[in-house]
């Protein structure tokens, strides 16, 4: 039995230890939001964070997962209301979208390390993000507002 | 007597700069060596060779991105190195870097420490000639701070050794670990001498 916290809700798991914590998310808790792209951590569909990190979570083992703090999309936010989900939202960023929770937990960890990140952070913090579509200069954009909602938020 | 003209010539072997000599007291606990130029720079001959391979030389890049592949490319999806060696937001090396290897070929490598050398302290092996990467290893104002003692413990070091785990799809390194460890270890205890320019 593997004990870890997904999105506030402690979950004892009946899985291996070699499972990936995103086939555990997706089929043994039933969270979908989070995506299976490539398997070997090239794409950031299935970006969660963990303690904190974006990691992927395709290749991250449920024996690295036990006993930590896992957040998925479904968890980012109480109403969907994270500024990048309100900026997501507002800007009209994915087309396919496939790719778009990954992409909104990775801008999230931008956001909480960097609040007001430039073009080249956001460069250099999303690279690793992929999709087909091409929608970054939409993400960019997003990026920029989320940061300016956030900044209000304070206030 | 011979002690003390041992350390002294140690000392001597890894002078940083005319401002900053390692202090014989550094040195106290060292194995004696006996100076030999010529087996120095052989040993460091063998060395080169592994710090030169694909293993070693892509996390001591030029710039601020690794290298992957045998053929030393440019690391996909660009990680910057992070001012910790770690990696920044959302691209840290342990986001996709387990504590082991990936299953699969070509899937990312894992040690628990993964990391380039921090931006203060960039130990670059990209480029460097015997010479240049022979001195560098010795002075400790470019190498992380390493005494002869921290330079010979460092051959043993986790992530050091994981060049010879490299995963599935990658070669390991010229030498074996052993091979390679006698060889660093003859190259400092003989007074780490630098091949010439």
């Amino acid at each position: 039995m593997i004990q870890l916290t997904v999105n506030g809700k402690t979950e004892k798991l009946d899985v291996s230890p070699e499972m990936p914590l995103l086939w555990a998310i997706r089929d043994t808790i039933g969270l979908t939001g989070t995506k299976f792209g490539c398997g070997v951590a090239q794409c950031g569909a299935c970006v969660v964070h963990l303690d904190g990190e974006a990691v992927r979570s395709c290749v991250t083992k449920m024996s690295r997962a036990e006993g930590k703090n896992v957040v998925t999309i479904e968890g980012l936010s109480e109403n969907n209301d994270h500024p990048a989900q309100k900026a997501w939202q507002e800007i009209d960023v994915p087309q396919c979208g496939y790719c778009h929770s990954g992409q909104i937990m990775s801008a999230a960890v931008l956001l909480r390390e960097n609040p007001n990140p430039s073009d080249q952070d956001i460069d250099n913090a999303m690279a690793g993000n992929i999709c087909r579509c091409g929608t970054y200069p939409r993400i960019r954009k997003a990026i920029h507002l989320a940061s300016e909602m956030q900044e209000k938020s304070k206030t | 007597m011979i002690a003390v003209i041992l350390v002294s010539t140690i000392a001597l072997a890894f002078t940083v700069s005319i401002h900053h000599r390692i202090t014989e007291k550094e040195y106290i606990g060292i194995t004696p060596i006996k100076k030999d130029s010529a087996a120095s720079v052989a040993a460091f001959k063998q060395v080169y060779k592994v710090l030169m391979s694909p293993r070693c030389l892509n996390c001591h890049p030029k710039g601020d991105i690794p290298l992957q592949g045998d053929n030393n490319v440019v690391h996909s999806m660009q990680p910057k190195r992070g001012k910790d060696g770690k990696g920044i937001y959302a691209m840290k090396c342990a986001n996709c870097h387990q504590a082991e290897n990936s299953p699969g070929l070509h899937t990312p490598p894992g040690n628990p420490e993964w990391h380039l050398p921090p931006a203060d302290m960039k130990m670059v092996f990209e480029g460097k000639t015997a010479h240049e990467l022979a001195k560098q290893l010795v002075n400790p104002e470019l190498n992380g701070h390493k005494d002869l003692q921290k330079l010979i413990a460092h051959a043993d070091d986790g992530l050091v050794k994981a060049g010879w785990n490299p995963g599935k799809g990658r070669t390991v390194p010229p030498l074996t670990h052993a091979q390679f460890k006698k060889a660093w270890i003859t190259w400092l205890q003989t007074g780490a001498y630098a091949p010439a320019k």
